[in-house]
């Protein structure tokens, strides 16, 4: 373990090296079901990141499919098409998310979860957060898709993780 | 169920609040983090294909029909686990600044010149062994607002996924020797000793290629995975 490298900050300038054209497509346009999963990254002012790097991952697919990736536009907004990944065993359906910005020396983990997933009520990872804090790991129903909305600090701070 | 579990980073990376970064102090979480379980979700990641990489991809002295102006170098390494085990076919990223020390992108403006024959951008995937190879052009240091003259040690940064979520890197190399390393609060934000000397790279005159580019070497150590407690065979009757 003390050989492993440590992080560093994506920093200012990712899109020269991160973003790609199908990036935030997780699975194919025009996936049947596919659904849109989109919000804002805010700090601890309220102000949005236009400088972050949100990526999604979720098991089941092949290959890259499953994992989404997505910059933050000029008002911090960032969108990735995916479908509604199955419930496990022991897990409602869940996204695991990857925040990556300038000021984060590490990128932060948080989970996106379904408002209508009936599983919710048994997930042993919601049960191990704050019930006043849950919410914020919870996606809300949209036209079309759903709203995932990442605060960094302050008011209503999502939960990161450390996994 | 025998999905590997990964071993801890307590103590290997940068804290979560360290506001010697300024940057940091808006947008770091002040809630404690809350642990979460490794399971198939976090034990899996994507697997990329050839598909990824460009053809001048892994020369970033051949994206352009001229070559950048700088020092051409060759930086090329390992991507590992802890256990010295190679992570083959992983998707490394690769972006810097210019010889000059200036980024192609639209919020860096500080007047050092622009090299119309650099994009900065890199991508390789590892082979059977775990090793990567770029050629590209030693970057400069440059200058940014964290503190009264603040200047970033030269580096180039790095995206690696490896074989799980919870492996996923993003770091930044920087080279021998550098005076400004010391400096630097994003470097030593890196707690521990060893582990800041980990992220420097090492000259290298057996790769460096004679009347053309000099090489530096860097391995990069994903955590690793350890055995889960159902597979210690403990689980006969006596």
């Amino acid at each position: 373990m003390t050989e492993i490298t440590p992080s560093q900050t994506v920093g200012p300038f990712l899109h020269i090296g991160l973003p790609w054209p199908d990036g935030a497509f997780a699975v194919p346009d025009g996936t049947p079901g596919a659904i849109v999963i989109a919000g804002t990254v805010t700090d601890g002012a309220g102000e949005p990141l236009p400088d972050a790097l949100v990526e999604t991952w979720q098991a089941g697919g092949e290959g890259r499919r499953g994992f989404g990736r997505c910059p933050t536009d000029e008002h911090g907004g960032y969108r990735i098409t995916t479908v509604r990944p199955p419930a496990d065993a022991t897990e409602a359906p869940h996204i695991d998310v990857a925040v990556f910005s300038r000021g984060l020396l590490n990128h932060l983990v948080t989970r996106i979860y379904f408002p209508d997933a009936a599983e919710n009520a048994t997930d042993p990872v919601l049960a191990s957060v704050a019930a006043d804090r849950r919410d914020t790991l919870i996606a809300t129903a949209t036209d079309g898709g759903y709203r995932f909305d990442i605060r960094l600090q302050g008011d209503r701070e999502t939960v990161f993780f450390d996994v | 169920m025998d999905l590997p579990l990964f071993e801890s980073v307590s103590g290997v990376h940068p804290p979560v609040n360290f506001p010697d970064y300024r940057s940091n102090v808006l947008r770091s979480p002040k809630h404690p983090l809350v642990v979460l379980p490794q399971n198939l979700t976090e034990t899996t990641a994507p697997v990329f294909g050839e598909d990824r990489i460009g053809p001048t991809d892994g020369d970033l002295t051949k994206q352009f029909p001229e070559e950048p102006i700088g020092q051409r170098i060759v930086v090329h390494g390992r991507v590992l686990e802890s256990d010295g085990r190679p992570v083959p076919h992983t998707l490394v990223e690769i972006w810097q600044a210019n010889a000059c020390g200036r980024y192609r992108h639209v919020v860096d403006n500080w007047p050092a010149p622009l090299d119309p024959n650099f994009s900065g951008g890199g991508r390789a995937l590892t082979d059977a062994e775990g090793r990567y190879t770029f050629t590209t052009i030693k970057p400069g240091a440059y200058p940014w607002g964290n503190h009264d003259n603040a200047w970033r040690p030269a580096h180039i940064h790095f995206s690696v996924f490896g074989r799980a979520f919870t492996q996923r890197l993003v770091t930044q190399m920087y080279f021998p020797d550098d005076p400004l390393l010391p400096l630097d609060p994003i470097f030593n934000a890196v707690p521990d000793e060893h582990g800041r000397r980990r992220l420097v790279s090492r000259f290298d005159i057996t790769r460096t290629q004679p009347n053309w580019a000099l090489a530096f070497e860097w391995d990069i150590v994903l955590r690793g995975s350890r055995p889960t407690p159902f597979e210690s065979g403990e689980d006969h009757d006596d």
